[in-house]
């Protein structure tokens, strides 16, 4: 039976997070005044981010997604692109291309699950080779954002069930494929994979790490 | 027999009598005094020789004066690529007070090459499948001269995972290939800096080893290969360097090594702990004050401090011999010098031969020895410190002494954890082992990454270290783990335990009789026991 290589992206895969995005758009708004409101809204929320990062995953994703609320699919597809060029792409780590290279060439799927945006993931996937990937998606009306995700939400527990379906949809075996993260949050999707790993982690996944003696992996 | 064992036949060799004092044994971080059984036959290192008084001069006339080549400076040109590769962090042991050899030999080669106009140099650490020395430890063996001008783009570790820097320069007729770092072997002139620490260190090994990639080695480390040794100490009856001859002699085909080999003596330990490395029937009472200082000191420390403590003396080696030229010349120069040093002549074969497992190996150095390293240390190291006959009769019993805590450094070791605690308790077969789960570790993307980036040794290297116990394992009847804290670290190994060595004694005694021989290696020690 074959493995997979599940890979959380931001912190693991790529140096930037949800925030660099988000302040990305917050710059790009329609107008020099609407653009300096966005942004200044953005830092003023990154204290309540961390805290609630270190509380609860979906407690920081209903909080962060908020943000997006009122911005136009058009336009957030528009910049994506561009996004992907000045600010994504740079902060790829430069082992990543090597830990994909010597995966696949174990015959391992490649498999990115995020918490990222579908829009902003898909061109860094083509630029990594990788078709399968699953991310969260905003939901629009009229097609503009509501700040909110559609189901279901990728964090936390969701991405270890994500996987389980997967795996046995596709028939591949858990005990031999490979989970990489930098979060905490990500601990269900290390649990139930055979070969687990975490990539530049916080103290608290080095901790973790460290009482399973998992491999602690630096990418940079 | 018993009588003509006991007969003194160097002074490295002394028999425990009804007056003896007890003898210092480590065990791991920490020293024990044991009382051994009348009549146990304890080998000694040597007395050191005496190092050479000025070594700049004698690596200098060694550069002069090659053996099967031009000198150093008359192959110079101005404009030429070379390569000066240097030994890496695991020898010698521990490692020796700064200034280190290499730096001494390296700041004498690039004076020269720089006189002659050579300004294309790079200084690679062969490490083979090692893991990377850190900065700080790279700084210190060449010194803070070297490392600024050099580091880090002309003076890194090899990267036997690095397809870009690596080039294959032959193989063998049994289609065995020779993968070589890419920068040595396209270089005009290979400079090879050497310690030897012991007889299997150095000659072809330095290049064909120390500079290859995993397929390569793997062709080698196997355990076939280690089963054919005996002893891997021997040269001349090592399969290992049998087969490691043959790759160098492909290394010569392409490859204009200029190679520099050094002996050094056995002084371990300066003034303050040498005390370590005598007889304690001759020990005055300052040497009985400034052991008990120590084991005090040590007592009350926790056992990370110790360790960091016994990694703070530097060794206090000197050179004994410089040689440069061509490789095979060198070396056999360079091993008899080591075996005037180390050789000890001994007569008959024991029952039971007792070993006491320093905090001292080539792999754990600023680091943890994990169980597996004290394997390798019983079974490999101190198993094969032999020449002509094994000291152990064949199915005697060995005895080591070690806390065998369960303990792995997850910077340096990540893949020893998953080969101790996942593979052996399925199996401790080596050649099941590399069939069936050596490519396993070796491509696990996150040991690489480790490898590489980061300074763990390769996901193979655990099972080099179980291949390297081989000869020992086939060899011994049984292995008891004397002061062993836990049970399941000895029976993953396939070990017995005991709380202390008499008891192992005991146990020992009823596998091979009352009257059985017994033999201590007193370590630690650098010595060959040469059997009759």
């Amino acid at each position: 039976m074959a493995g997979a290589a599940f890979y959380d992206l931001e912190g693991t895969l790529v140096s930037t997070n949800l925030v660099h995005t988000l302040s990305f758009y917050a710059r790009r708004q329609q107008g020099l005044v609407a653009s300096f409101k966005k942004s200044a809204a953005t830092v003023l929320s990154l204290p309540v981010f961390a805290v609630t990062d270190q509380y609860s995953r979906k407690v920081f994703n209903d909080l962060y997604f908020q943000r997006y609320k009122g911005q136009s699919e058009d336009r957030l597809r528009y910049f994506a692109n561009e996004l992907f060029e000045e600010v994504i792409k740079p902060a790829v780590f430069p082992g990543t291309y090597e830990l994909i290279d010597k995966s696949r060439k174990l015959g391992l799927r490649q498999v990115v699950i995020t918490g990222a945006l579908d829009l902003s993931v898909k061109p860094l996937m083509e630029h990594l080779g990788i078709t399968e990937y699953v991310t969260n998606r905003l939901e629009f009306v009229n097609g503009m954002a509501t700040g909110r995700l559609l189901p279901p939400v990728m964090a936390a527990a969701t991405k270890a069930s994500w996987i389980r379906t997967y795996t046995e949809r596709e028939n591949i075996s858990l005990s031999d494929s490979y989970a990489y993260t930098d979060s905490m949050s990500d601990l269900p999707m290390l649990s139930i994979v055979g070969h687990p790993a975490v990539i530049n982690p916080d103290m608290r996944l080095r901790q973790t790490a460290l009482h399973h003696d998992w491999p602690i992996l630096n990418l940079k | 027999m018993a009588l003509q064992l006991r007969r003194k036949t160097h002074e490295s060799v002394i028999y425990i009598d009804r007056d003896s004092a007890p003898r210092i044994m480590p065990s791991g971080e920490d020293f024990i005094l044991e009382d051994l059984p009348i009549g146990t036959r304890v080998l000694y290192p040597n007395a050191s020789i005496k190092g050479l008084p000025n070594r700049e001069a004698a690596i200098r006339y060694a550069l002069n004066h090659p053996l099967g080549c031009d000198p150093l400076f008359a192959q110079l040109e101005p404009g030429m690529r070379v390569t000066v590769a240097v030994d890496d962090i695991s020898l010698p042991l521990p490692p020796m007070a700064t200034p280190d050899i290499r730096q001494t030999i390296l700041e004498i080669v690039l004076d020269m090459l720089a006189g002659h106009g050579v300004d294309d140099v790079h200084i690679i650490i062969a490490n083979s499948l090692h893991r990377k020395m850190t900065e700080w430890e790279m700084k210190r063996m060449v010194g803070p001269k070297i490392f600024s001008e050099y580091y880090p783009d002309r003076y890194y570790n090899h990267d036997a995972e690095w397809a870009d820097g690596l080039i294959k320069i032959g193989e063998t007729r049994h289609k065995e290939p020779l993968v070589l770092n890419r920068r040595c072997a396209e270089s005009d002139l290979l400079i090879y800096v050497n310690i030897n620490f012991v007889p299997m260190d150095g000659g072809h090994k330095s290049v064909a080893v120390g500079l290859c990639d995993y397929e390569s080695l793997r062709m080698h480390h196997d355990p076939q290969t280690i089963r054919d040794s005996d002893s891997y100490m021997d040269p001349a009856r090592s399969e290992l360097n049998h087969k490691v001859i043959k790759l160098g002699k492909i290394v010569d085909e392409h490859l204009n090594v200029f190679h520099i080999e050094t002996a050094i003596n056995n002084r371990m330990y300066g003034a303050d702990m040498d005390f370590l490395l005598r007889n304690e029937d001759d020990f005055n009472a300052f040497d009985r004050m400034k052991f008990e200082a120590m084991r005090y000191t040590m007592s009350k420390l926790p056992r990370a401090a110790r360790r960091k403590l016994l990694h703070s003396r530097p060794a206090q080696y000197e050179m004994t011999a410089c040689h440069a030229g061509k490789t095979e010349l060198v070396h056999e120069k360079i091993v008899a010098k080591g075996f005037e040093q180390y050789a000890i002549p001994v007569r008959g074969q024991c029952d039971i031969l007792i070993t006491g497992i320093p905090d001292i190996s080539p792999y754990n150095v600023y680091s943890i020895l994990n169980p597996l390293l004290v394997q390798v240390m019983a079974l490999g190291y101190h198993f094969n410190f032999y020449r002509n006959k094994p000291l152990l009769k064949k199915g005697g019993v060995l005895i080591l002494h070690h806390p065998c805590y369960d303990e792995f450094d997850h910077q340096f070791h990540p893949s020893y954890i998953e080969f101790f605690n996942r593979l052996l308790p399925e199996t401790r077969d080596a050649f099941t082992l590399r069939e069936k789960y050596e490519r396993e570790f070796a491509n696990n993307p996150s040991y690489v990454e480790m490898y590489r980036r980061g300074n763990a040794y390769h996901g193979a290297h655990p099972f080099f270290m179980w291949y390297w116990g081989e000869n020992g394992r086939q060899h011994v009847g049984h292995v008891i783990a004397a002061g062993a804290e836990n049970a399941h670290v000895p029976a993953i190994l396939g070990w017995e335990r005991a709380d202390n060595l008499t008891e192992a004694i005991a146990m020992a005694r009823s596998y091979v009789g009352n009257s059985a021989e017994i033999t201590m290696l007193h370590q630690p020690m650098i010595g060959i026991a040469d059997m009759e």
